[in-house]
């Protein structure tokens, strides 16, 4: 039912017309009479009960929803068709890399490229999904995936390409599968990728971009050129390769397999590294801590930076002040940023700026003007003085980190 | 960090320039005789496996890596369109390399990247991707801990079994500059090398990069209302949440970061 509502004309004209034989079942709510009382209707009020007659009940617990609910705000989900393969033709096997354990865009994508080689031509395969480590998207139907193989021990938490590897080659000769398609992306499918194709012996199309009849079009030298060659079994398929699936849901049948037995790994993870922040190229960092015209204690600033372990960005004016050196402005004139959380600092908001964060996940704005622009953009807004706010954040970021450290050492 | 017993050996390609398609130094690979040059410094091999044309001017490409201060380069020749990585997989298996380096792909040609993962199977060797430092290289166990480039600025590091192969991202030093003088006096070694044809590369079309479609921002409403309002709308229509005073401020901002998972 659409949550929209449409007037009924008619029935407005009988609610108009005290006169019409159904006047009374239309009018709810209060009706004042022409001395102004609240007239009751009583005719309206009850329901009709099980044997026939008029049961009124004046406890409210029982909702008598007899012709009142006309507007049912049905706010339903939209319940997609769902696409079975109950006996899949073939195979189509789709590793995904599940950054921070959900689905990316690229990963949609090349499910949506899985499905349209599965159903192509009339056949009717399945797309198998490989999942490593930790899986927190229950969107898994909707982004087209029909059989899932979620491997999840405690190994896959680290960087483990070559278990990967041969645990990947185990269920390609279980599944037997017509094509292997793999994110070229630098978390992790793409290096799988290739080492899949070292063992398979197959030459996989990297840099895959288009699906055509029996042929693919990659990228090559380094993007500057298209190659067309026929379709491989083993694909590394770039962003927007193809449309991710959004009209049809999808079984998502977990079939268990266990880790394959593999122990002559060459490569052990020994965890990230603590990178300085400010090292980091303000174009693909991932928090920055941006300062404006609003900030007058700047060393209180970049204390903050640190103690957030935030890069440090600026805007136009906070740069052309002398504040901050120029390859740290945020902006169309200066840095377009990628960041997941951007704070802005006493930065109003300058559409320049706006431009320059646009593809910021999250935007925090400290402001004391509370109709500025970048109040408008942010999904948190802290409206007060940026000097006081930031102090308090401080702490509290320093209590948390106490906290943490002395849980720590308690449970060791 | 110098070691004078260490075999290391760096794989270069002639590099294309992304707009004026001249050849050039291909940027990774100067960054992989760098991160050579850093750990072997004198000792660092080089091998580049191609085409050499008799004409000097050609050979500036190739002979600017001889110019970051190598005495010679070894050269295999080979027809330009033909499979490198048996070539170079023959001629390595005599030299037993303890550390191989080479760009992530190539800047001309398939560019797949394949290459290191290739040579890596054929030699019977680890292979790390994407690094961009060699942290050290401990003779005694057979181990090297090396520095993975990951995604927005981030280093993994690792520990991997000697010999092996890595491929030197961007994120890698920079590489020194190229002096016109040595790149001129160097040797260059030739050696002929079997060919063995890519056939299965001879039926490719090869084009100029077209533009990518942008993908438009599909709108599947089913009222007209709903279209209506989608086409209309501000983007920026969020609604973001609005808090005062320090102590809720404070707050509210640490609460998103701990979401976040940033603090």
């Amino acid at each position: 039912m659409s949550e929209l509502f449409r007037r009924d004309p008619r029935a407005q004209w009988i609610a108009r017309n005290r006169l019409h034989p159904l006047h009374q079942t239309l009018v709810i709510g209060p009706v004042f009479g022409p001395s102004g009382l609240l007239r009751k209707n009583l005719h309206s009020i009850g329901f009709i009960g099980p044997n026939g007659l008029k049961r009124i009940d004046r406890s409210g617990a029982s909702n008598d929803s007899g012709q009142g609910s006309r507007r049912a705000a049905a706010a339903s989900d939209v319940i997609l068709p769902l696409h079975q393969v109950l006996e899949p033709a073939f195979y189509i096997v789709v590793v995904l890399d599940l950054v921070s354990g959900r689905l990316n865009g690229h990963d949609k994508d090349t499910l949506g490229l899985a499905q349209q080689l599965a159903n192509r031509n009339g056949g009717a395969g399945a797309v198998v999904a490989i999942a490593f480590g930790e899986l927190k998207d229950d969107s898994l139907d909707k982004a087209g995936v029909d059989r899932l193989i979620h491997l999840n021990d405690e190994q896959y938490y680290h960087y483990n390409p070559e278990q990967r590897c041969n645990d990947l080659q185990v269920i390609v000769d279980d599944l037997q599968p017509q094509h292997i398609l793999l994110p070229d992306s630098i978390n992790g499918g793409g290096d799988i990728g290739r080492r899949l194709a070292t063992k398979l012996k197959q030459r996989p199309a990297c840099g895959v971009w288009k699906l055509n009849d029996d042929t693919v079009t990659c990228r090559g030298s380094a993007g500057k050129s298209d190659i067309t060659r026929p379709l491989s079994k083993l694909l590394l398929v770039m962003e927007e390769c193809s449309e991710p699936i959004s009209e049809t849901r999808h079984e998502n049948i977990v079939i268990s397999q266990d880790a394959s037995q593999f122990s002559e790994g060459k490569l052990i993870d020994q965890g990230n590294i603590s990178v300085d922040p400010n090292a980091i190229p303000l174009a693909e960092a991932g928090f920055i801590l941006s300062g404006g015209n609003g900030i007058n204690d700047w060393p209180q600033f970049h204390h903050t930076a640190n103690v957030l372990g935030a890069t440090e960005g600026a805007s136009r004016v906070a740069v052309d002040d002398g504040n901050m050196p120029r390859e740290r402005q945020v902006g169309a004139t200066g840095t377009w940023v990628t960041a997941q959380v951007y704070i802005a600092v006493g930065i109003s908001g300058a559409i320049q700026h706006m431009q320059g964060i646009g593809q910021c996940e999250k935007v925090v704005a400290i402001n004391t003007d509370e109709g500025c622009d970048m109040v408008k953009r942010a999904d948190l807004s802290a409206i007060g003085d940026s000097t006081e706010i930031l102090t308090r954040l401080v702490e509290l970021v320093e209590q948390r980190k106490q906290t943490i450290n002395g849980g720590a050492t308690n449970e060791s | 960090m110098s070691h004078d017993n260490l075999s290391v050996i760096s794989l270069v390609s002639i590099g294309e320039h992304p707009t004026s398609r001249r050849p050039r130094r291909a940027e990774q690979d100067a960054r992989a005789i760098e991160l050579g040059i850093k750990l072997a410094g004198e000792n660092l091999q080089t091998l580049h496996a191609g085409e050499l044309s008799d004409d000097a001017s050609q050979q500036t490409a190739l002979r600017s890596y001889l110019g970051m201060g190598l005495a010679e380069m070894s050269l295999l020749e080979m027809p330009a369109q033909a499979d490198a990585v048996l070539v170079i997989a023959e001629h390595l298996k005599q030299k037993t390399p303890d550390v191989i380096l080479t760009g992530v792909r190539a800047e001309s040609g398939e560019s797949s990247g394949m290459l290191p993962y290739l040579l890596a199977e054929h030699l019977g060797m680890a292979m790390v991707t994407s690094i961009a430092d060699i942290l050290t290289v401990d003779e005694v166990n057979q181990q090297a801990e090396v520095l993975q480039a990951l995604p927005r600025g981030q280093r993994r590091k690792l520990t991997v079994d000697l010999p092996f192969v890595a491929s030197v991202d961007m994120a890698a030093a920079m590489p020194r500059q190229s002096a016109f003088g040595p790149a001129m006096r160097g040797q260059l070694e030739t050696a002929m090398a079997g060919s063995f044809t890519d056939e299965e590369a001879s039926d490719w079309q090869t084009t100029d990069a077209k533009k990518r479609p942008k993908r438009l921002k599909i709108i599947k409403a089913k009222t007209a209302a709903d279209r209506f309002k989608a086409a209309t709308a501000k983007a920026s229509g969020g609604g973001g949440k609005v808090v005062h005073g320090v102590e809720e401020s404070a707050q509210a901002i640490i609460d998103l970061l701990v979401e976040e998972g940033l603090v």
